[in-house]
């Protein structure tokens, strides 16, 4: 079963290259986790939900309850769930601003980030961040920023901080093939490695900073390869595979858990919609997109294999089905409906 | 010709030192490179180094004289061939030995004004003599006048005389022993004990754990010391100067300064970013900038910038147990300046307060960290005038403390604030257009705000006398607003 599929994202040669000996697996889909059923299920799940929340969140945007800049995660929804079925509790997840599928694998209510979509009081920052900006204490979420390779120097802070404290928790922080051209990135890996910082960088590659391809805005497209000049192990990892997260991601937290310092997870990836939901994505072609869609689809690989397996039927998935978008529309409908912030909120919050 | 070998300036701010130690005795041999004494100035000890070859005819400066001021001769090298005989041509530079700290009259008089009989002095770094004529001097020492009582230090208590520099460290000691969740990172603050020596002996006493050096990464290590801060550490983050800070920038207000709010009040960052500001001496223009104005304008941040000791001390302890993001703006030039600070197991000041520095009924001046050294040498001179000055230490530049300041022009009806920072939207016009808004009625005059010129910090030492403030400008200014 494990084998079933030798994910290889279009166009991509995936083959693992481990930038040091300290790591050297192969997460391509030939090393995978063992997922059993209740892994892939939950999986499935929790995918499910951040794509149906995403185009929910897109409808809204279109009826005009949701304004300013919303990028959605659709196509990438393996990474974030697949890394947070590595983590335990305490593990501190930073990202930047396309960061609504990390805050629902956190386990942040769809409710709460959906408000703050749409402006409401009963959004997680209360109405006052939006969707790039926000946060939650109880879920070790750090944001949700908008400024493009601002976390990663604040999730080696976070590193920082559980190094000093001496726990053993990992700082997981997040970021794009297009913050990592950003110099503070690599001013983070440097103390990281100096100082053996237990945090997981994460390079989403979905291929394009905003409309500029990979290939046009990089000298050095492997990713993974972007510590070794301060001596960070890197792995590429097929993002379009949750089984593939999950293994890549056990391994890179147990590097951080050892002592070992920081270890970057390059995860080969896509975005099916725009940058943001003002861009028409003119830069690549319907078909690329149409061919990752139908060959790579992170949560239609899982439901393959549900049903391969036998560990569920197609009514019990569509019970799934249900179960989520009863969710999301909850999460919608109060997100119209919760009252905009009081505007004594407008002086909140600014100093404590 | 005998060479005189002068009191070296080992840093721009140097302007004396003590003379350690002696490494050659009078009749050795020196050769250019030579290691002739060890300097210690306020910051460090350091090595002086022979340029020219000779044999050392006279040492003039007994080895542990203290307060030796730069450009003093301090030995006298002979060249091949001369003997003791050629030195006496020099023979009142001998008395004109600090020691005896009396008036030059006798020393000739090319030694003080002329670079070039110095320029080629030990360590070929001497300066040109500082002018301390008052009413130009660069930077005027000490407040002549008795600084009003402070309501925050309960009478009688014992006053000890302590430089800025010292009251820092204690500040951040203090605080590091009371909690371990406070630690301090920047450049050169562990190891090298602080490039201008603020965290002397931190490492020492709390391990390295705590006291962080960094690469040289302003952005990197900014973010690293928000992150932390986010997680609920205290980081304390040094800047070698807040010049370098502009790295830093987009971390301090748009990390730093802004996640409370978009948090929705869930988390935020209790940090200090601290370091020198400003103009230090002959740095020129990307080492001369003064922040305050820049900083002030960012909700969510407290901007702190004291002129004394004390208030050092107070508003440091005060900034790191601040739950917020808090900006301290520190001088290079009053680093070494000793003020009396008070002798108290835990003395924190208000942030956010104004102290009046000097009580007066005539006309009030608002000042703030080195431009207080300005204001008090200027409320001297008025004082000779018959001009009866109220001069407000602002001491916190977000938040304000207007009401103290309207409270006084409401007395006075008369205003002057003194800045070192850029003229354009400088904390001087803010303070003005909020008085004017809120206390129109009680001005007698327009209000004058004296700052920095509106020029990059030249080199040259004259340009660079004229780009800063000086205290005739404060003086003319005050005479203004009386119509004087």
């Amino acid at each position: 079963m494990a084998q079933a599929k030798t994910a290889s994202t279009s166009g991509r040669k995936t083959a693992a290259k481990s930038a040091t000996q300290n790591v050297s697996k192969d997460f391509t889909g030939k090393n995978m986790s063992d997922f059993g059923k209740d892994d892939e299920l939950h999986a499935y799940r929790e995918m499910l939900l951040i794509r149906r929340f995403e185009e929910k969140a897109g409808q809204l945007y279109g009826m005009g309850f949701i304004g300013g800049f919303c990028h959605l995660y659709i196509g990438q929804e393996a990474v974030v769930v697949g890394m947070q079925m590595a983590q335990k509790e305490g593990d501190q997840v930073i990202t930047a601003y396309r960061d609504h599928g990390h805050m629902l694998a956190t386990g942040m209510s769809a409710r709460g980030v959906m408000a703050e979509l749409t402006g409401r009081r009963g959004g997680y920052s209360k109405g006052k961040g939006g969707s790039m900006h926000m946060f939650s204490k109880e879920k070790q979420f750090y944001g949700g920023h908008g400024i493009v390779g601002a976390q990663v120097s604040l999730g080696t802070g976070l590193a920082f901080a559980n190094a000093y404290r001496g726990n053993d928790s990992v700082s997981v922080a997040y970021f794009g093939d297009g913050a990592a051209n950003q110099g503070q990135v690599y001013e983070s890996f440097n103390m990281a490695a100096l100082w053996k910082l237990p945090i997981v960088y994460i390079v989403e590659n979905n291929r394009y900073a905003m409309g500029t391809s990979t290939a046009r805005a990089t000298a050095q497209s492997n990713y993974s390869l972007r510590g070794s000049g301060f001596g960070i192990p890197g792995i590429q990892v097929d993002g379009m595979d949750v089984r593939a997260v999950k293994a890549a991601g056990d391994e890179a937290l147990a590097h951080c858990r050892s002592g070992k310092g920081p270890i970057i997870l390059e995860m080969l990836t896509y975005r099916y919609r725009g940058h943001s939901m003002s861009d028409p994505a003119k830069y690549r072609s319907k078909e690329e997109v149409q061919k990752m869609r139908s060959e790579q689809d992170p949560i239609e690989q899982v439901r393959l294999r549900i049903l391969d397996g036998g560990w569920a039927t197609e009514d019990e998935l569509k019970a799934i089905d249900k179960d989520i978008r009863d969710v999301v529309s909850d999460s919608a409908d109060f997100a119209q409906n919760d009252p905009e912030p009081d505007v004594s909120e407008l002086y909140t919050d600014i100093l404590l | 010709m005998p060479i005189d070998i002068l009191m070296p300036a080992l840093s721009p701010t140097m302007e004396e030192g003590t003379l350690s130690k002696w490494l050659k005795k009078e009749g050795d041999k020196v050769t250019s490179g030579d290691v002739i004494a060890e300097i210690e100035t306020d910051k460090a000890t350091m090595e002086v180094e022979a340029v020219d070859e000779g044999v050392i005819g006279k040492l003039l400066i007994e080895a542990g004289t203290e307060n030796v001021k730069v450009n003093t001769k301090i030995a006298i090298l002979l060249a091949e061939g001369e003997t003791a005989d050629d030195m006496k041509a020099d023979k009142p530079a001998q008395e004109s030995a600090p020691q005896a700290d009396a008036p030059k009259a006798d020393a000739p008089k090319a030694d003080a004004d002329t670079p070039a009989a110095t320029s080629d002095a030990a360590g070929g770094k001497a300066r040109e003599a500082k002018d301390e004529t008052p009413a130009d001097a660069k930077v005027p020492a000490q407040p002549k006048i008795d600084i009003a009582a402070d309501p925050d230090i309960p009478a009688g208590t014992e006053m000890v005389m302590t430089t800025v520099r010292e009251a820092l460290r204690d500040a951040m000691a203090e605080e590091m022993r009371r909690d371990g969740d406070v630690f301090v990172m920047g450049e050169e603050v562990a190891e090298y004990q602080g490039a201008y020596k603020i965290t002397q002996g931190l490492l020492q006493e709390f391990g390295a754990r705590r006291v962080v050096d960094t690469p040289i990464t302003e952005h990197g290590f900014a973010g690293v010391g928000v992150g932390a801060a986010m997680a609920g550490l205290k980081p304390i983050v040094e800047f070698m100067t807040f010049n370098f800070a502009m790295q830093a920038i987009d971390h301090i207000i748009n990390s730093a300064a802004k996640t409370l709010y978009m948090s929705g009040g869930q988390m935020g960052a209790p940090i200090v970013f601290r370091g020198p500001n400003g103009a230090a001496a002959r740095v020129g223009a990307q080492h001369s900038q003064d922040y305050a104005a820049w900083y002030s304008q960012i909700p969510g941040l407290k901007v702190v910038m004291p002129y004394t000791a004390a208030d050092a001390k107070g508003l440091l302890k005060a900034a790191i147990r601040d739950p917020n993001p808090v900006i301290f703006l520190e001088n290079e030039i009053l680093y070494g300046q000793q003020f009396e600070v008070p002798k108290l197991d835990d003395f924190v000041l208000p942030i956010g307060k104004a102290r009046i520095h000097k009580t007066g009924k005539d006309v009030t001046v608002v000042s703030f960290g080195i431009g207080m050294a300005y204001a008090t040498k200027a409320v001297a001179e008025l004082e000779k005038d018959g001009i009866d000055v109220e001069l407000i230490d602002l001491r916190t530049i977000r938040p304000m403390d207007l009401p103290t300041v309207i409270e006084s022009v409401k007395k006075t009806g008369r205003l002057v604030t003194v800045e070192e920072g850029y003229p354009q939207s400088s904390v001087g016009t803010e303070i003005a257009t909020r008085v004017m808004q809120q206390a129109f009625d009680y001005l007698d005059a327009p209000i004058l705000t004296i700052a920095g010129k509106d020029v990059p910090m030249p080199y040259a030492a004259n340009l660079e006398k004229l780009a800063l403030p000086n205290v005739g400008e404060v003086v003319q200014a005050v005479k203004t607003v009386c119509y004087k």
